[in-house]
């Protein structure tokens, strides 16, 4: 949405709730003469504004609200599955419900998406298995955000001989394809949980955030407003943490919030190939992978977990897209 | 040869005596998600051959928009021209098909803009550059175009132009790069030169040389030139005569020296007043009150009342037009108009 | 220009070794003894099972046989697998099938990934558009395997088109399916990057003053805009061309392609060493190679890098 106020001697500064986005073909006017105090101060305002201007921009936008809703809905679900089904997802009774059509009429009950070849309840089953996704992919984003946040944040702020160490680094674990060499790692594991595949995701998954957090902390650490820092005698940590990490971490949070999606698609290949989780783990990738052998005679065994499992990885794309908009206007 | 039929068929052209271009009551909308935003509300200007008209305003006056309107760059949606006239040689160019449009900008019409490291394209050599506008509108082969463009090089002094012709954009120095920009316009020898703050993004000791040229290059062609700033400095030495814009309006038009010396309307007196004056050292700056008008709500009346100190109770009921100035006896001042109602009394504030 | 290329030469050296060497310690000396797993459930003779440790330097320092392994590499041995067949041979079979997969699945994801991408971005808000971004989103998040099956019901049981697995890995056309499924995720990606790198050209200066000059709207687009948008797309396509090959681990098992996804698949669940460090090894040099391209196509395409 074009504004067609450009900035300038005589320019108001933004309303709250007003595209900041230039008209492309207003240019801007002459640079004013600043104190580099008061640049400091106004890049601060410019910093709080960017979140509030996109926390506003996000609650207009209805990719955000659906992803948002459908987001909170799979936590709860993870946190309080027996909220949601009373049927007991590992109870099978093969001479009932082997493979038994989906009921409609049994509205949230355990009939109502049908049994699988184990006469299990698939509505259960795919309740339950949202735990095991939103464990994996929260975290292992948490641990890739942290991980590759910090070594890409010292990379990016001490460069030189620091930054060629670490880039080389981050080169190395980028050369092995993550599900590739989760694959090697699980297979160590002789009882897997959700806890070694987030430890597999998280050594091998890093780099990406690593990569995104030393671009920005390069571009965040050339601003007048860290020069000042600096030259008013802030420490390294004060620099790092106070002035630039809240400048830098916009295009992380992004990455992290796409990436989650990726996680959970990952995990649920592992699983799939039989060397994710196991049983006793309730994961969509393990039933989808079940129900391979039934898929001519019962599709529904395959889609419900299958349909779970997208609108899951769907959802945090579709959430990072939105913050992306939001805190990119020049993408819009 | 394409280019000698081109110089010939340019001399054929008897020389036209009424102005180049005439723009007559345009106007400019912008649709956006908080509603119309009215850049531009019937503005009316017109250039001759040879001459340099400035128009001066802050930003968001419309100063830009209406001449991306006359080079007919506007990305449309969102901008719209729901009324008005854009004369070129005597024809309305709004009314020409697309391809007749697209035929004078750049050969007739060109535009030189404010930041020509942005400008320029970032991948391709400058000689390419400077060589497409001979083969986009003469044919020129590739090695025509690239001689041309050296030529054009040199001419607009670019030290060791043959060396340099494959060289890139950000290779250049910023006064070097705008000087590529002038080059650019006046490849095909235009009638009129639009010029939108050719200067604002330079040095100022880098900012004369590139005006100096950019006028006796005019003068040498005898083109038109409309000079777009809100730099009252620049125009004093280059302008035949000013227009003032405020909020999408000319309020006052003006041969300069006169402008500068006795202002008409409020607003330009304002812009005087703060340009700050070797001579009235130590004292406070003088500054506009208040902010330019949200565009989305201009303010009725005259758009400058709330900002006005002379407003009057019909400065917020009426919008005045552009009324013709004159002495107290009634001499009309030549060229001169304001648009406001107390134009006499502003015309005698000391 | 040439020192650039030979400085990234130079930064290419130790990410080989480090990356070859990670897969070693992840393949060698995690938990899992990949000699009593070739003798199953039954209890192995530890005579046998020495020997074999042995000829395999296995009761060997890790970095020794890693030195070891790489003075072999270089001269073209990868060494044996535990059956006894010459690593070699056993990528000599797959490694054809994948290329020629991978190749498949990046022509389609290339140039649908690009039309789509152009038709979206110059179109900004329009039907097409909106088409495109549900579609490439709705691919980006269904997992493979399970568009894999889609793919299978659709194509194969309700359509009868092709056999729901290939019988024969050298034919090309029974490939094209388990291409069109491996490229897919690549194509939503090259679809999305196109439309926002045009829409960011089209916003850009240049675009304007193009405008200006009076060129032909095709010389505007084909000249200016696809030049500059094009480089960010390029430089993801190239590197994609090595992760396909690693990535088909799913699409060939599901279709049944003999590739190496497959050969890997295997090796990594019976723990035959050899083979998946001599497959990963091949990948990496690949990727490596790629990246190496795409930087210099990169410094072709952007002048502002070459001059740097």
């Amino acid at each position: 949405m074009p504004d067609i106020h450009d900035e300038g001697p005589y320019e108001p500064r933004p309303k709250p709730g007003v595209s900041r986005l230039d008209y492309a073909g207003e240019q801007g006017m002459a640079v004013e003469q600043e104190t580099l105090v008061e640049r400091d101060v106004e890049k601060r305002e410019e910093a709080r504004s960017l979140w509030g201007d996109a926390w506003r921009d996000l609650r207009r936008r209805p990719i955000f609200l659906v992803s948002a809703v459908l987001i909170l809905l799979l936590v709860v679900m993870a946190v309080l599955p027996w909220a949601f089904t009373d049927a007991d997802p590992r109870r099978a009774d093969l001479v009932h419900d082997y493979l038994r059509r989906p009921d409609w009429g049994d509205f949230f009950g355990a009939g109502w998406f049908g049994y699988d070849a184990q006469g299990r309840s698939i509505f259960a089953r795919v309740v339950y298995g949202a735990r095991a996704s939103i464990t994996v992919g929260v975290f292992v984003t948490a641990a890739v955000t942290v991980l590759g946040g910090l070594t890409g944040m010292v990379a990016g702020y001490f460069g030189g001989a620091v930054d060629a160490v670490i880039s080389r680094i981050i080169d190395i674990f980028f050369g092995i394809p993550l599900l590739l060499g989760s694959l090697v790692l699980l297979n160590a594991f002789s009882t897997r949980t959700v806890w070694s595949v987030v430890i597999a995701l998280g050594v091998l998954g890093w780099t990406q955030i690593a990569r995104v957090m030393r671009g920005a902390v390069l571009t965040v650490k050339q601003s007048d407003y860290v020069v000042a820092g600096r030259a008013l005698g802030a420490g390294t940590g004060r620099l790092m943490f106070r002035h630039i990490l809240p400048n830098a971490i916009a295009p992380v949070i992004v990455v992290a919030t796409i990436a989650l999606g990726g996680y959970i698609a990952t995990e649920a290949t592992l699983s799939f190939l039989g060397i994710g989780l196991q049983d006793p783990t309730i994961s969509w990738g393990i039933d989808i992978s079940s129900a391979q052998k039934v898929i001519r005679t019962a599709p529904y065994v395959l889609f419900f977990p299958a349909a779970a499992l997208s609108v899951t990885v769907l959802a945090f794309i579709m959430l990072g897209d939105a913050v992306r908009d939001a805190l990119d206007p020049k993408l819009r | 040869m394409s280019t000698a039929a081109e110089a010939a068929g340019r001399e054929r052209e008897a020389p036209y005596e009424g102005p180049l271009l005439d723009v007559r009551d345009l106007h400019v909308e912008f649709v956006t998600r908080d509603g119309v935003a009215r850049a531009v509300n019937g503005v009316d200007y017109s250039v001759r051959a040879g001459e340099t008209l400035a128009v001066l305003g802050e930003s968001g006056s419309g100063k830009s928009v209406t001449a991306q309107a006359i080079m007919g760059i506007l990305d449309t949606p969102p901008a719209r021209i729901p009324r008005g006239e854009i004369r070129f040689r005597g024809r309305d160019m709004l009314k020409m098909g697309k391809d007749e449009r697209r035929r004078i900008r750049g050969r007739r019409i060109a535009m030189i803009f404010q930041d020509a490291l942005s400008a320029l394209n970032p991948v391709l050599s400058v000689g390419f550059q400077l060589g497409e506008m001979f083969r986009a509108h003469q044919g020129a082969s590739r090695a025509e175009a690239r001689a041309k463009a050296v030529e054009l090089m040199d001419r607009v002094r670019i030290p060791a132009a043959k060396q340099r012709v494959n060289d890139y954009p950000h290779q250049f120095s910023g006064g070097m790069r705008q000087r590529i920009m002038i080059a650019m316009a006046l490849a095909l020898e235009p009638d009129l030169i639009i010029a939108d703050e050719p200067t604002t993004a330079l040095d100022v000791t880098v900012q004369a040389q590139v005006m100096d040229l950019l006028a006796e290059l005019q003068a040498e062609y005898h083109m038109g030139l409309i000079l777009i700033t809100h730099d009252l400095g620049v125009v004093a030495d280059v302008a035949d005569k000013i227009a003032v814009m405020y909020a999408g309006r000319i309020v006052e038009t003006a041969p300069v020296h006169d402008l500068y010396a006795r202002p008409a309307h409020p607003y330009t007196r304002g812009l005087l007043d703060s340009i700050p004056r070797l001579d009235q050292k130590g004292q406070e700056l003088y500054a506009i009150k208040g902010l330019p008008p949200n565009l989305l709500r201009i303010p009725p009346g005259c758009a400058f009342n709330p900002r006005c100190p002379r407003a009057q109770a019909v400065c917020r009921g009426e919008v005045p037009e552009l009324y013709p100035v004159a002495e107290d006896d009634g001499r009309p001042l030549e060229g001169r108009g304001s648009a406001c109602f107390f134009w006499k009394e502003t015309l005698h504030d000391r | 220009m040439g020192s650039y290329v030979l400085r990234r030469v130079l930064q290419m050296i130790p990410v080989f070794f480090g990356t070859t060497l990670l897969i070693f310690l992840m393949v060698y000396t995690l938990p899992g003894d990949p000699v009593s797993a070739l003798f199953g459930e039954k209890a192995a003779d530890p005579a046998v099972v020495a020997s074999i440790r042995h000829k395999y330097f296995l009761d060997q320092p890790v970095w020794k046989q890693y030195l070891h392994y790489m003075g072999n590499l270089f001269q073209g041995d990868f060494g044996t697998s535990f059956t006894g067949r010459p690593v070699s041979d056993i990528m000599a079979g797959a490694f054809p099938v994948t290329i020629r997969l991978a190749l498949l699945a990046f022509v389609f994801e290339m140039v649908l990934g690009l039309a789509l991408g152009l038709v979206s971005g110059l179109r900004r808000g329009s039907l097409q558009d909106t088409l495109v971004l549900i579609l490439t989103l709705v691919v980006i998040s269904i997992p493979v395997f399970v568009l894999a099956y889609i793919a299978q019901t659709v194509f194969a049981t309700n359509l009868g088109w092709v056999t729901p697995t290939v019988q024969n890995s050298y034919d090309l056309s029974q490939l094209i399916l388990p291409a069109v499924v491996l490229g897919s995720l690549s194509l939503a990606y090259v679809a999305r990057l196109t439309r926002t790198s045009i829409g960011e050209n089209l916003r850009a200066d240049y675009m304007r003053t193009a405008v200006a000059k009076g060129l032909p709207g095709r010389t505007i687009v084909l000249r200016h805009l696809l030049r500059n948008s094009l480089i960010p797309v390029i430089t993801f396509l190239g590197t994609d061309l090595g992760a396909l090959m690693g990535g088909a681990i799913v699409t060939e098992g599901i279709f049944n392609v003999q590739g190496v996804g497959n050969v890997l698949y295997r090796a990594i669940n019976t723990k035959e060493g050899p083979t998946v460090v001599g497959i990963v090894t091949v990948l990496v040099i690949v990727y490596l190679v790629a990246s190496l391209l795409v930087d210099l196509l990169y410094a072709v395409l952007d002048p502002r890098i070459r001059y740097a």
